[in-house]
């Protein structure tokens, strides 16, 4: 099958910008051409991208499947089908599954069910420690070999410094990044909103900011004793990108993410008690949210990445304190993320990097517009008006606080391996 | 004149205008007539149904709205946590449905974490009345301690009112803060500065660090139950200390003012935040809070119930 995608501004952040046609036959680039295609025959589909970008698959580093163990929240394959509606095509979901992704069986079912039933590519994460439990290191050697990318504790984070040390070092010697939820348990215990005015006026026990940027610091301090990669998850505070923009000042090897919620809402969407609004880290002041902003602008943060969480409806329609954290992010993250852009925050070749050929850098995934490369692209049609609307998501998850934002820009069109896997009706 | 009572449900000072909550506190003069009388019942609610849903343990509150239905001879209806389905793991929200299926007019709702009431407010059709949700509102507890100032004092504007103790886990406080402030008080609050919350201030109230600036010049010192189970998590020291330096002492009376008011929404832990002396004594309205309470929640339950006050 040859594909041709025609007349679009093709962005490969740092390579090429420039309007190109591009070739894509037996799911491999085979031409990016300024002077229009000579490709013709009865196989050839033509897609016009005239007026639309064409960049590198978009990558979201960090997604909950939910799948093995908690199908009703999502699947493997309900979750790469929101991924491909939301232009990504690749995803790296966390391993808090049930069982945990801390051995080469779970990473193995992921992979093979993934190959089975999705189209996208799944890059798992495994877990930094045995059943996430913190007290001793899961089989980083069997997991690299099975397949994971980066291993994290995510949603239960490493307490014990020793431990964490530890993991650093031996995973260095797999070329395993360390992706890291900040959280010190201590400090957040009980918490049900970022701490400050609202959560005092709402009665709701706060989380402080320092939860989160103290357990940066020391994972920075741990990450310069062993030279291993960090990469920090989910900033949502501006000490935490203090911090990093430090650490990265010094040469330290930290890399960063944040979710579009955190640059786009405070803790004021959680008024009225708001469920959807609830995640963790919880959504923090307008001072944080123009820090992590200015983090994303200077390159300080080097990744959007959503926290994908899916949870079923009934798990949010409780008392705000028991509710399930997360938001369902994979299908609105382009339209919010290119709200930088309109807001003159980054420009468009700064917010394709963070959102594909960042975390392809920081997960060693090959992902470039080139002759020879898989053709793996997202086209982008940066015009689009449209409202958020949570139930027409292919996510069995809905829990969003976008539902209803009027948003502009989508994926037109995504490709993976050269198959059309999502198209915009 | 007569002004109508629009409001469906009560749940916080918040959502209360001025002129409600004096409607509530005029209505509440009336009501309280009604427990002198030797017969202490009129009819006014007959047929109404009325449902008592407390998820935490509760001697007062629920009482005080117990009797306030049944002088007025609405049916009440008393559920606690462990005698409804959610041990069975039905959720609030279902349990809330089912209730409402069997068409009661008004629910009262205690339950521990804060919004409960709002979020039942906001999906039923019955009146719903917030009788403490978490650490966020407990409105007729605020509407009482009003009812109670203002029946001593004449009124409440200018007046400084100090609230001492445990302000972070307190939903009396921070109703009191909204209630006192909105009636034109000035309303200023210490205790350790672990239990003072961040931006508490955003209320119109002001923090002093020693109680002893709070009480100078106060109309009126409400004390705050202090929890003994705090000190795990590391509050406060000891209760010896937190009695020493927290507590209401007659030797930390010594500069108030001569007329000043002492309230408790209480239970109180006797000799702790509040010594027993002074818990006893002539400036304590801690009974008066109580007998009112029974006043302020018929008068509640009258006007959400659609009783209209002729003025």
């Amino acid at each position: 099958m040859l594909i041709l995608i025609k007349g679009g501004r093709v962005i490969d952040p740092g390579r090429i910008d420039g309007i190109n046609d591009i070739l894509i036959k037996d799911g491999k680039i085979v031409e990016i051409s300024v002077k229009g295609s000579t490709a013709f025959g009865s196989e050839l589909k033509e897609i016009d991208a005239a007026g639309k970008i064409v960049v590198p698959g978009l990558i979201d580093m960090h997604v909950h499947l939910r799948e093995p163990g908690q199908e009703y929240k999502e699947t493997i394959k309900t979750g790469c089908a929101a991924a491909a509606h939301g232009g990504f095509t690749a995803i790296c979901p966390m391993p808090n599954t049930n069982p945990v992704n801390d051995n080469r069986q779970v990473t193995e079912y992921i992979i093979d069910k993934a190959a089975r039933e999705c189209k996208i590519h799944v890059y798992p994460v495994g877990a930094i420690s045995k059943g996430l439990k913190g007290s001793a290191l899961s089989e980083y050697g069997e997991l690299k070999d099975a397949g994971v990318v980066a291993l994290s504790d995510d949603g239960m984070p490493v307490m014990n410094s020793m431990l964490m040390r530890r993991a650093m070092e031996y995973a260095g010697g797999f070329g395993l990044p360390i992706i890291s939820h900040c959280e010190d348990l201590d400090l957040a215990a009980g918490g049900a909103m970022n701490e400050g005015e609202v959560a005092t006026r709402m009665g709701l026990p706060g989380i402080p900011n320092a939860s989160e940027s103290i357990i940066v610091m020391r994972d920075i301090a741990i990450c310069e004793l062993t030279g291993t990669p960090l990469h920090i998850a989910h900033v949502s505070t501006k000490e935490s990108v203090h911090a990093i923009r430090d650490a990265k000042a010094r040469g330290i090897s930290v890399t960063a993410e944040t979710a579009p919620h955190y640059f786009t809402l405070t803790h004021d969407a959680v008024k009225n008690y708001n469920t959807s609004a609830k995640m963790n880290p919880p959504l923090r002041s307008e001072a944080d949210r123009q820090a992590v902003r200015q983090g994303l602008a200077d390159g300080t943060i080097d990744v959007i990445a959503t926290d994908h969480a899916p949870h079923a409806a009934y798990e949010k329609d409780v008392e705000f304190e028991f509710a399930a954290n997360g938001v369902a992010g994979l299908e609105t993250s382009l339209p919010l993320s290119l709200q930088l852009v309109e807001d003159g925050l980054l420009s468009l070749t700064d917010l394709i990097d963070r959102m594909s050929k960042a975390p392809a850098r920081i997960l060693g995934i090959e992902n470039s517009l080139k002759p020879g490369a898989p053709a793996d692209l997202t086209i982008i049609d940066l015009k689009k008006k449209y409202t958020i609307d949570a139930s027409t998501f292919e996510s069995l998850g809905k829990n969003t606080p976008f539902d209803g934002m009027q948003v502009k820009g989508e994926a037109a069109v995504t490709i993976v391996g050269g198959e059309i896997v999502w198209e915009a009706g | 004149m007569s002004m109508e009572f629009n409001r469906k449900d009560i749940l916080d000072m918040e959502s209360l205008s001025v002129d409600e909550i004096n409607m509530i506190l005029d209505t509440a003069v009336s009501m309280k007539e009604i427990s002198e009388r030797s017969i202490k019942k009129v009819p006014t609610l007959r047929g109404k149904t009325i449902i008592l849903f407390f998820y935490e343990p509760s001697t007062r509150t629920r009482t005080s709205f117990d009797i306030a239905a049944k002088r007025l001879s609405a049916d009440s209806i008393s559920l606690t946590g462990s005698s409804s389905s959610i041990v069975k793991g039905e959720t609030l929200i279902d349990t809330a449905r089912n209730l409402e299926a069997m068409k009661p007019d008004i629910i009262i709702l205690r339950h521990a974490c804060a919004g409960a009431s709002h979020m039942l407010a906001g999906r039923l059709n019955s009146a719903v009345i917030n009788a403490g949700d978490g650490m966020h509102a407990h409105p007729s507890q605020s509407l009482l301690d009003l009812f109670t100032v203002r029946e001593k004092k004449g009124s409440i504007k200018g007046l400084r009112i100090a609230i001492i103790g445990d302000i972070s886990h307190s939903r009396v406080a921070r109703s009191n803060c909204i209630g006192f402030t909105k009636l034109g008080a000035d309303v200023v609050l210490s205790g350790p500065p672990t239990m003072i919350p961040k931006g508490i201030e955003s209320l119109g109230v002001s923090v002093v660090k020693n109680i002893e600036d709070a009480i100078c010049g106060a109309d009126v010192v409400m004390m705050l139950r202090i929890q003994k189970e705090r000190q795990k998590n590391f509050f406060f020291p000891t209760e010896r200390e937190y009695s020493k330096v927290f507590g209401l002492t007659r030797e930390k009376l010594k500069n108030g003012k001569s007329d000043i008011l002492i309230m408790h929404p209480g239970p109180v832990n006797r000799g702790l935040e509040l010594a027993s002396d002074v818990m006893d004594g002539d400036y304590s309205v801690i009974l008066d809070q109580v007998t009112n309470g029974v006043a302020v929640r018929m008068a509640i339950l009258y006007l959400v119930a659609g009783g209209v006050r002729k003025c």
